[in-house]
């Protein structure tokens, strides 16, 4: 079925669009659409898939976007799509809204399409899927899957995806199961052939092969992390089940599982414990790391609400924990599988009392393997718990990065820790003396020494030798102490990274985690219109000096946020003595991974507006 | 309370094998109100700990938050703490367990820290069967925030204000034992004769062992009325059995097994030995303890002693297939894969 009217025809693009495919949840697409983002990828392109995934196991729509950009943007673009590819009547009417004007509609064409979807300036291409399927498999399970399969065969044609890339994926998928390979690749070559022979030409969107990902890898944060965790040694893992969090979990065992067994006795160096809740996965943490154990669990903003006390806990009483917490939308259950960056003031300042924990922003896969092996650095030397915020995008999505390396001369740093022996040259040994005028103060492990160093570790206020206190002077003391060290623990986490391109100093742009690749390419852009734009990416609280300058030296801050509050924003104020008109917050929280449009046209229309005001003001 | 306790020992006073007197075994003066029921457990787990000759600073002390929960700084001088927060002992214990199971962690909690906010993990560390002692010192009441009934409180007890509790108790025995705990057992902080050999077979237990001990709150839950009185206790006991633990090195002969006497090996070799009341009652059956349990109660009678053991199920460290050498003993080279295997798993992401 086609439009009366001729729909306009888009311009030749190479490597350089968006495919959308529209799915339903549990069919098994998610396998089929990762197969065409990983083709595209070792076709050297720079390409970025996403999830958009309901919470359900089965049945209610589901959406895979993959952005190809020659350029490397690897954020969404948004905006509308050149291409649909949809696979559920029951998203449809959305869908159809969805592409551009000459874009293209691609459907099953067993079943008519109703005429109310049909706009004038779309291409319809239809390919009867399900027949096709019908006719080459009898098994109704076979029959959904190889549906999926054969849709990615007919895109091979459609888009150009060399058809060797999608063999050399099904061959290393089922490297284990190797009679799945032949069926594979013949539904494959089977969606080709008929979409060769329904369309005789391919459409004006096409791949051709780059050599851009040279060095790069494809893989999601949450593996990421808890790869991190094992290079990192973590060796007690303590958590309970939340989406998006849940896959750190699974790749941590995944890795420590073919790593971390003893090839002797067969046995695990390394816990994982299904705790009955958040609080006492946190509990478990707390306990590994007091006995001297690098402990770590992972989970997502109500499991944060749930971990308060005990985090207050851990920064009161000095007990090293590290968290992972995978972000998503709040407030309450709000939506489980939508990404936001809305955790960081209630992670920042988690826990009653004058409580702050360090938190560490990751933007990249990449960084999510370096920075969570480095947290249990962090959390020893500063003796607290350390909060790693990421968020479902980043956590739950392929995203193309640099490949991951380790340096083997790095030793960890464990932090200020009293052997047996030192504790021999010890007169009396306090837990709490500042002996460095660092703030940071020196533990023993229990079960060390038969005479020295045994001390009541408590939430209770206490002196310098873990004695119970009730003295104003003495608590006030041991607060100033740790705010001390709060001070001190920058010197210990990653500085923002500063992204100079003018010395105009007119615009600078704060941004973190997984608003990154957007904001990158919204600056491209306001550059390319004349704007002198420089940018700071955080990857740190406490923030470190350089923040605070950056903040003085521009004549306007942007902050970038995925959040509607401007939580960040709140931080820089509430810390750096900010006057909080200096910071105008682009923010953007519907759920979705911000993109490109999202931040370029937020600070576009308040530049404009503020050219305007000053028009009619001056 | 008496605000100072000194540190003088007679030259001559006993040492365990170990060589060491009392002295490292004990702690500084107590601060909860003289005679509390609280005081006396601590005593008999600085004698059975000593008796036991683990060294102390091999031992850890895990709490919660309450008087009980206070306790452990009142004994074991010479071992590391943790006074963690309302009800959340379990969960910190298991952590550092996990770390390091090749010490002794008593875990002292009360009615309130276990009953109430802390139901749900004390049912999932009895589950694990987690290698711990876990003493509740169970006095029907919240101290520290004056006399308030608590979840052990048993239906029409009086408390001090002459409120009768209109709410079931929670028996915490009971609930252990359908929670499938390999160690179960009931005493009265009156009862020293008692509690320190049933201490002894707690902490020589591979698993979860617990011993939910009635400790009068002599300040606010003493009085004529309430059913967790020194006076009401002591007429409503009924030992199942006399203890005697049995070390491993004290060999038993035969004879001394005739009549009502039952030993049961524990796994570390040391033994316990019940001379039984009641001949038909075996604590190695968990029907007949929880049978036992129940007709007690129908009766008005609190039974004590060692209600039920099962010496050789799995705990937690077998489940979890761990390595012999403690976790927080690992060093770099066992924990990191390093730069080779990752140049490997970076193939597998192109």
């Amino acid at each position: 079925m086609s439009p009366i009217t001729k729909p306009p025809v888009l311009d030749p693009v190479v490597n350089d669009f968006v495919v959308k495919f529209a799915n339903v949840n549990g069919s098994g697409s998610a396998s089929a659409n990762s197969m065409f983002a990983k083709a595209i990828f070792r076709m050297g392109i720079p390409v970025s898939p996403r999830n958009i995934f309901p919470s359900n196991i089965q049945g209610l729509p589901t959406w895979y976007e993959v952005r190809i950009s020659e350029d490397g943007y690897l954020g969404r673009r948004g905006g509308q799509v050149e291409l649909m590819v949809s696979v559920n009547p029951q998203s449809m009417v959305d869908d159809v809204k969805e592409v551009c004007p000459g874009g293209y509609f691609f459907y099953d064409n067993s079943y008519p399409l109703d005429f109310k979807l049909i706009r004038d300036d779309v291409h319809y291409i239809g390919l009867p899927l399900t027949d096709i399927t019908n006719t080459n498999f009898t098994d109704p399970r076979q029959r959904q899957l190889f549906k999926n399969i054969i849709y990615v065969g007919a895109l091979a044609y459609l888009v150009g995806i060399e058809f060797s890339a999608l063999e050399s994926i099904v061959n290393d998928t089922f490297k284990a199961k190797p009679k799945l390979i032949p069926p594979n690749i013949d539904a494959l070559q089977l969606g080709f052939d008929e979409a060769q022979a329904a369309f005789a030409n391919p459409l004006p969107m096409q791949l051709k092969r780059l050599d851009k990902n040279k060095g790069k890898i494809l893989l999601e944060g949450n593996a990421a992390c808890g790869l991190g965790a094992v290079y990192g040694g973590a060796t007690v893992v303590a958590w309970y089940p939340i989406t998006p969090s849940t896959s750190v979990i699974e790749g941590f065992e995944k890795y420590a599982k073919k790593l971390r067994v003893d090839p002797e006795t067969g046995k695990n160096n390394y816990a994982l414990v299904q705790a009955e809740d958040e609080l006492s996965a946190i509990g478990m943490v707390i306990g590994a790391n007091w006995n001297g154990a690098r402990s770590f669990t992972a989970t997502s903003g109500p499991g944060v609400s749930l971990m308060n006390e005990f985090l207050g806990l851990a920064y009161f009483a000095e007990v090293p924990a590290v968290l992972i917490d995978v972000q998503r939308v709040g407030p309450s259950t709000g939506m489980p599988t939508r990404t936001q960056q809305s955790d960081i003031t209630s992670a920042a300042y988690a826990s009653h009392g004058d409580t702050k924990n360090v938190l560490l922003l990751p933007a990249t896969p990449k960084e999510c393997f370096e920075l969570t092996a480095a947290s249990f650095d962090i959390a020893e030397r500063l003796q607290t718990p350390v909060i790693m915020l990421t968020d479902l995008d980043l956590g739950m999505n392929e995203h193309i990065c640099d490949e991951l390396v380790w340096d083997d001369e790095y030793q960890y740093d464990r932090g200020k820790t009293y052997s047996a022996e030192d504790l021999d040259q010890i007169e009396r040994y306090g837990r709490y003396i500042d002996k460095d005028g660092d703030g940071i103060t020196y533990r023993t492990i229990p079960g060390r020494h038969p005479e020295k160093g045994m001390f009541f570790t408590r939430g209770t206020s206490r002196n310098e030798y873990a004695v119970y206190t009730e003295k104003g002077e003495e608590y006030e003391q041991n607060m100033q102490r740790l705010l001390l060290k709060w001070k001190t623990a920058p010197t210990y986490l990653p500085t923002p990274i500063e992204t100079n391109r003018s010395d105009l100093n007119e615009i600078g742009i704060i941004h973190f985690g997984t608003s990154m690749a957007a904001t990158h390419e919204a600056i491209d852009r306001l550059t390319k219109t004349g704007r002198n734009v420089n940018d700071l990416r955080l990857l740190a609280f406490p923030f470190h000096g350089e923040v605070e300058k950056f903040i003085e030296r521009h004549e306007q801050i942007f902050v970038v946020e995925q959040n509607r509050d401007g939580q960040m924003k709140s931080l820089l104020v509430n810390e750096l003595q900010i006057d909080p008109k200096r910071l105008v917050s682009i923010l953007h929280f519907n759920g979705d991974p911000i993109s490109a449009s999202n931040v370029y046209g937020m600070i576009d229309e308040k530049l404009a507006d503020q050219n305007s005001n000053s028009s009619l003001t001056g | 309370m008496s605000f100072y306790k000194p540190s003088f020992r007679h030259p001559e006073s006993p040492k365990n094998k170990l060589g060491f007197t009392k002295t490292p075994y004990e702690g500084p003066i107590s601060t909860l109100c003289a005679g509390c029921g609280h005081d006396s457990i601590s005593a008999a787990i600085v004698q059975a700990v000593w008796d036991l000759n683990v060294e102390p600073h091999r031992v850890a002390k895990m709490s919660g938050i309450g008087c009980s929960s206070k306790s452990p700084a009142y004994f074991l001088n010479k071992a590391h703490g943790f006074n963690s927060v309302h009800g959340r002992m379990p969960s910190v214990t298991t952590g550092a367990n996990v770390a390091n199971g090749e010490l002794l962690y008593i875990g002292v909690s009360g009615d309130g820290d276990t009953a109430s906010i802390g139901m749900g993990q004390f049912a999932h560390v009895v589950r694990r069967n987690l290698n711990m002692m876990y003493i509740v010192e169970n006095n029907g009441c919240y101290g520290l925030t004056k006399g308030q009934d608590s979840a052990t409180a048993d239906a029409g007890s009086k408390s001090k204000k002459g409120k009768i509790n209109p709410f079931g108790s929670i028996d915490l025995a009971a609930l252990a034992l359908d929670l499938g705990a390999t160690f179960v057992a009931r005493s009265f902080s009156g009862d020293r004769e008692q509690l320190i050999p049933l201490m002894q077979a707690a902490m020589s237990h591979k698993g979860f062992a617990l011993i939910d001990i009635v400790s009068p709150c002599v300040t606010f839950n003493n009085h004529v009325g309430s059913t967790k009185s020194y006076d009401y206790t002591r007429d409503h006991v009924s030992a199942g059995s006399v203890i005697d633990f049995v070390p491993v090195e004290q060999e038993i002969t035969l004879d001394q097994l005739k009549g009502s006497t039952q030993q049961v090996d524990l796994f570390d070799g040391n033994s316990v030995r019940l001379s039984k009341l009641n001949d038909d009652y075996d604590p190695t059956s968990r029907r007949a303890a929880m049978a036992a349990l129940m007709e007690h109660k129908a009766n008005e009678k609190l039974l004590t002693g060692l209600i039920y053991v099962d010496p050789d199920a799995a705990e937690f460290h077998e489940v979890l297939n761990l390595n012999e050498t403690p976790l927080n003993e690992l060093e770099q080279p066992t924990l990191c894969p390093g730069s080779d295997l990752l140049s490997e798993i970076n193939q597998s992401f192109r």
